[in-house]
């Protein structure tokens, strides 16, 4: 096996160096009632030739384009990554390192990481941004039980715009710790109605997502003014889609304590659904609060600029129980990608490629609307929104299907008074044609 | 790590088992680490102290200081409420490793029962638990 | 010419170079019409450097050859399993149809990609004796909170709620964190002399409100928990559960059958044991495998097969509920599947080499460093600074100057319970010539820490940098520049 180096020659010289008559005398240890009752049996192994063709028929059954027009967002993306940032990240050096503990001999991940937390911080308008955590969800939900920690609190309200999945992840995390959560809901211009906390007591923290799941923007400086109406209260803001941040202000700049959402979108393949990337930032006021790893920047003996993991007195390896999270490995190559995507685009072009996003959704919008199509939703948006079709709609959505057009995400089985409502994505990678093809097909 | 000897232990302050000091000053006492304690956890990058206000039970923490890579509680040496913090070790936690009987205080606290401070160690009694 | 300047200087930071108006990205042409924006919504968009693709490119291949990785040298890190990580496995993943997926297709959509985690689940399963498996967990650190979750739920079925859990204290400090996001107080347990698991010693903790035992087998010494069937019948006794942290499985592939030992839920890291790329601190996966009466409350959805083919499915009442937001690191699952498909039977020479590589180390070294439980070893070894000490050298610079012969350093100062400890896991894609040399380096060390001690710790002379200031860092972070 190409993988395994050893020879009989190489083996039997070993077992005589550690005093052992055979392989298998190395698990003397292992008593027999721990012992598989059959051996493990396994098919050959494939070359690398026939493992090729198996992935590529699996790989073949999954509709993508060019050959599918595929209207699916709801915290997924298809933009188009840049080759550079493909190769680049499958160096060797970057990919198969490990978290940088020896920083004399990490600084390559070190500094990319230290990068990527910059990069990060701007794009956010916030002060700090941790090294990455698993993904959008996880991320929400470690968001809210910091603010938990910082706060003392028990009660989280969270608005029913957002995304779906994470809302459930956010249960499941808080579950166990007798947390009480409660729902706001969305008004009719699709966005959150912040009204019930006026009636919330002493929540720790007021958590909306911008874009929403809808894909419509919310107004996160009315939120601010909201939560902050008792000062203790923190606003956690999410994302699924942080390009919207290269035409919208940033959610920091709107008076966000916790920003937290999916960095999928920069420079990160779907790869059904992750790995993705935990992006998280807050003020330096809450800085020993916050899960995950954090690169600094600091000097070496000679005095030259270099970093280092810091501030680690907070992560599992240090304070076991009493960490700020379980959190260990995060997605240090995914935050590397996202580091290279945000450089490539730089400030020119991440405002560019947004109004670009903004522009095909909106000319999607207005010809469907001119075709006759609802969009109950009055809300501003950025590449995704809401489009309601006539009672039937299945068969409609199917009948897209057979003609190789996925016509967004069915709404009801998330909310079900959204019947018959499906949630478009356009993004720079879908054309005008295909565009004007779902139109016709979705008023025919 | 330094040898005992070469450590600092001023005979005005009484310790706890857990390496904290106490002096009086008129009504309060203020609150910190030995030398010993200082020295064992190394270059100092972070301390966390109470609010004022709160009443501590005597060897209840009260907070805790970082190095690089250990944290390790505070206990209050005696019961009270805490008067006091010392704010400057925000920006300087080095004053704990520098001088840590003085400018390195933690806390000022107004004890519920004095005798609390009259049963911690003296200076020999705790180089003998030191030695032990 | 001064010193310094000759030195390598840094490498500037992506918002030290640029210029306003480059860029680095093929941006698609427009074929639509802007469309009106209202300026009092709009940002100012963020203050990001404007770079060329020349400048990006080299900027990252740079700042990769100030890195140690697999593919550059041995990377003996004890408890990480740094083995080589196979280019195959990264080329599948790369497929369109694989890295192109959108999540929420239809099912019909992706049907190789649904066969492909079915598959997986049912190589785990047959791999652990553990015959369901969720392949959502992102990471080990999440396949803990997963199994803690379960146990929370399965006690809560059970109709009493338990505050407790033990945990050795040789376990990894994901351990106790994990049980704490549960409500769990963690009890710790300590090894006995031989550095392994006393029953007496769970015995004695073990009651009615401990929710039961989390377990690394082999443990962090590097030892097989050679009593663990005695403590999960003890633990069962008391209606309690076993978690194995499968951290180490990379050591017992093939050798065990973790339901025969009574392991209710365990934890895998594919980026361990099955090869995926390390990535610099992730992706990885935690897939979790459960004996079958837990099986109702693995995560949601779930993939099953029926008779219209595999699709998804929520319908599990008892799940703890879901833990990402799609499915988990698919493209990481990608890469382990393809590992195993590579090695096929192969899979079971693995253990075997990787152990005998780790005592071929322990008997290279035994006498040089000081062995703190002298025996055969698992995976990994764990020698001490013991013997160094006397002349005011640690692990630390063991560690240090181990990069200056070329190799990454071991783990340093874990586990807890070696004071000084080595750890040591050179893995099985390691060849002799290479342990051989390593060897010698150690040795060679432990020889300049008697006569030259001071270069120790001036260590290492030969790195991108020498040692940084972390007191400095942590005193005053400097997150972002």
């Amino acid at each position: 096996m190409r993988f395994l180096p050893h020879t009989e020659a190489d083996i039997d010289a070993m077992l005589a160096a550690v005093g052992c008559k055979d392989l298998a005398a190395l698990f003397d240890d292992i008593p027999a009632d721990c012992r598989p009752a059959q051996p493990l049996h396994l098919p050959p192994g494939l070359s690398e030739w026939a493992l090729n063709r198996h992935m590529e028929n699996l790989a073949a059954e999954t509709a993508t384009g060019p050959g599918y027009d595929i209207f699916l967002g709801a915290g997924s993306y298809d933009h188009y990554i840049p080759e550079t940032v493909q190769q680049l990240l499958r160096r060797g050096e970057l990919a198969t390192a490990y978290t940088p503990y020896q920083p004399e001999v990490s600084q390559g991940t070190l500094q990319a990481i230290y990068e990527y937390q910059t990069l990060t911080a701007r794009l956010l308008g916030m002060e700090a941004a941790n090294a990455s955590v698993y993904d959008g969800a996880s991320a929400l939900a470690e968001a809210l039980l910091m603010a938990v920690r910082i706060t003392k609190r028990r009660l989280v309200a969270i608005s029913r715009a957002i995304h779906p999945h994470y809302r459930h992840v956010v249960a499941t995390y808080l579950r166990p710790t007798g947390l009480d959560i409660i729902e706001l809901p969305y008004g009719p211009d699709g966005r959150t109605d912040l009204n019930p906390l006026d009636d919330a007591r002493e929540p720790a923290a007021v958590a909306v997502q911008s874009p929403n799941f809808f894909g419509c923007i919310e107004d996160l400086a009315a939120a601010a003014e909201a939560a902050h109406g008792d000062p203790a209260t923190l606003l956690v803001a999410a994302f699924t889609e942080p390009l919207a941040f290269g035409l919208y202000p940033s959610p920091g700049a709107l008076g966000a304590d916790i920003v937290c959402g999916e960095g999928q979108s920069l420079g990160i393949a779907r790869s059904f659904g992750g790995p993705g990337l935990g992006m998280f930032a807050c003020r330096n006021a809450h800085l020993r609060a916050m899960p995950g790893r954090l690169v600094g920047k600091t000097v070496d003996a000679d005095g030259r600029r270099g970093f280092v993991l810091t501030l680690a007195t907070r992560e599992q390896h240090i304070r076991r129980e009493r960490a700020t999270s379980n959190i260990c490995t995060n997605q240090g190559l995914c935050a590397t990608a996202a580091a290279m995507y945000m450089a490539s685009l730089g400030g020119t072009g991440i405002r560019a490629l947004a109004r670009l996003n903004y522009d095909k959704a909106g000319y999607l919008q207005t010809a469907l609307r001119n075709a006759g199509v609802a969009l109950p939703f009055s809300a501003p948006v950025f590449n995704e929104f809401v489009m309601q079709l006539p009672p039937g709609s299945e068969a409609v959505y199917r009948r897209l299907l057979e003609r190789r057009i996925v016509a967004g995400l069915p709404l009801a089985p998330f909310y079900p008074e959204l019947a018959d409502h499906y949630l478009l994505c356009v993004t720079e990678t879908t054309d005008k044609a295909a565009l004007d093809r779902l139109v016709a097909e979705v008023s025919s | 790590m330094k040898d005992i000897e070469e450590l600092q232990f001023p005979d005005d302050v009484r310790y706890s088992k857990d390496h904290e000091w106490a002096r009086p000053e008129g009504d309060l006492f203020v609150v910190g680490i030995s030398d010993y304690a200082q020295d064992q956890l190394g270059d100092i990058v972070f301390v966390e102290l109470p609010e004022t206000g709160r009443e501590l039970q005597q060897n209840e923490e009260f907070g805790s200081v970082e190095s690089v890579k250990a944290v390790s509680e505070l206990f209050a040496p005696l019961a009270g409420t805490v008067m006091e913090v010392n704010g400057a070790l925000d920006d300087a936690p080095e004053k704990v490793n520098q001088e840590p009987y003085s400018d390195g205080w933690m806390m000022k606290i107004k004890p519920a029962d004095k005798a609390d401070f009259e049963a911690l160690m003296d200076r020999d009694a705790y180089l003998a638990m030191l030695k032990g | 010419m001064n010193d310094k300047v000759r030195k390598p200087s840094a490498e500037p930071l992506l918002w030290e170079m640029g210029a306003r108006g480059r860029l680095a990205f093929s941006l698609p042409e427009r074929d639509v019409p802007e469309h009106p924006l209202d300026p009092a919504l709009a940002g100012e968009g963020p203050d990001f450097p404007d770079l060329s693709e020349p400048e990006i490119v080299r900027h990252y291949t740079r700042l990769s050859q100030w890195n140690m990785a697999v593919d550059t040298t041995m990377y003996p890190l004890g408890s990480c399993t740094m083995k080589y990580n196979p280019k195959t496995n990264d080329r599948q993943a790369a497929l369109p149809g694989i890295a192109g997926a959108h999540p929420l297709l239809p099912p019909p959509l992706s049907q190789g990609l649904l066969r492909l985690m079915f598959e997986l689940e049912q190589f785990l399963a047959a791999i652990t004796g553990l015959p369901a498996v969720t392949l959502q967990p992102a990471a080990g650190a999440q396949g803990e909170l997963t199994g803690m979750l379960i146990f929370h739920a399965y006690h809560g079925d059970q109709g009493r709620r338990r505050t407790k859990i033990l945990i050795p204290d040789t376990a990894h400090g994901t351990n106790p964190a994990s049980a704490t996001l549960c409500g769990f107080t963690a009890v710790a347990v300590p090894s006995g002399p031989d550095g392994i698991l006393e029953p007496e010693a769970v015995a004695r903790r073990m009651d009615a409100d401990t929710a039961g035992i989390m377990v690394t087998n082999p443990n962090t010494l590097g030892l097989f928990e050679s009593h663990i069937r005695e403590v999960a019948d003890i633990v069962h006794a008391k209606g309690g559960l076993v978690y194995a942290d499968g951290a180490n499985m990379n050591a017992v592939m093939g050798q065990v059958d973790m339901g025969a030992m009574g392991v209710d839920v365990l934890h895998l890291n594919l980026h361990k044991t099955f090869s995926t790329p390390h990535g610099g601190g992730g992706p990885g996966a935690g897939p979790v495998c459960v004996s079958a009466a837990l099986a109702p409350y693995l995560p949601v959805p779930r993939v099953v097969l029926t008779a219209d083919g595999f699709t998804w499915s929520d319908d599990f009442p008892r799940t703890i509920g879901r833990l990402h937001a799609f499915y988990g690191n698919f493209g990481i699952l990608v890469r382990a599947y393809s590992y195993i498909l590579s090695l096929g039977a192969d899979l079971t020479r693995i253990s075997p080499l990787a152990v005998l590589n780790a005592n071929y180390i322990r008997a290279g070294l035994r006498n040089h460093y000081h062995l703190p439980y002298d025996r055969p070893c698992m995976h990994e070894c764990v020698f001490s600074d013991k013997h160094q000490q006397a002349h005011k050298v640690t692990a630390l610079d063991i560690a240090k100057r181990l990069i200056d012969f070329g190799f990454h350093p071991p783990t340093i100062y874990f586990p807890l319970v070696v004071p000084g400890a080595l750890m040591i896991e050179p893995t099985e894609t390691e060849t002799k010539e290479t342990l051989d040399r390593f060897i010698a380096a150690m040795q060679a060390i432990a020889a300049e820490a008697v006569e030259d001690p001071e270069r120790l710790r001036q260590a290492p002379l030969h790195a991108h940098r020498r040692r940084l200031d972390e007191v400095q860092a942590a005193r005053k972070p400097c997150l972002t520049g």
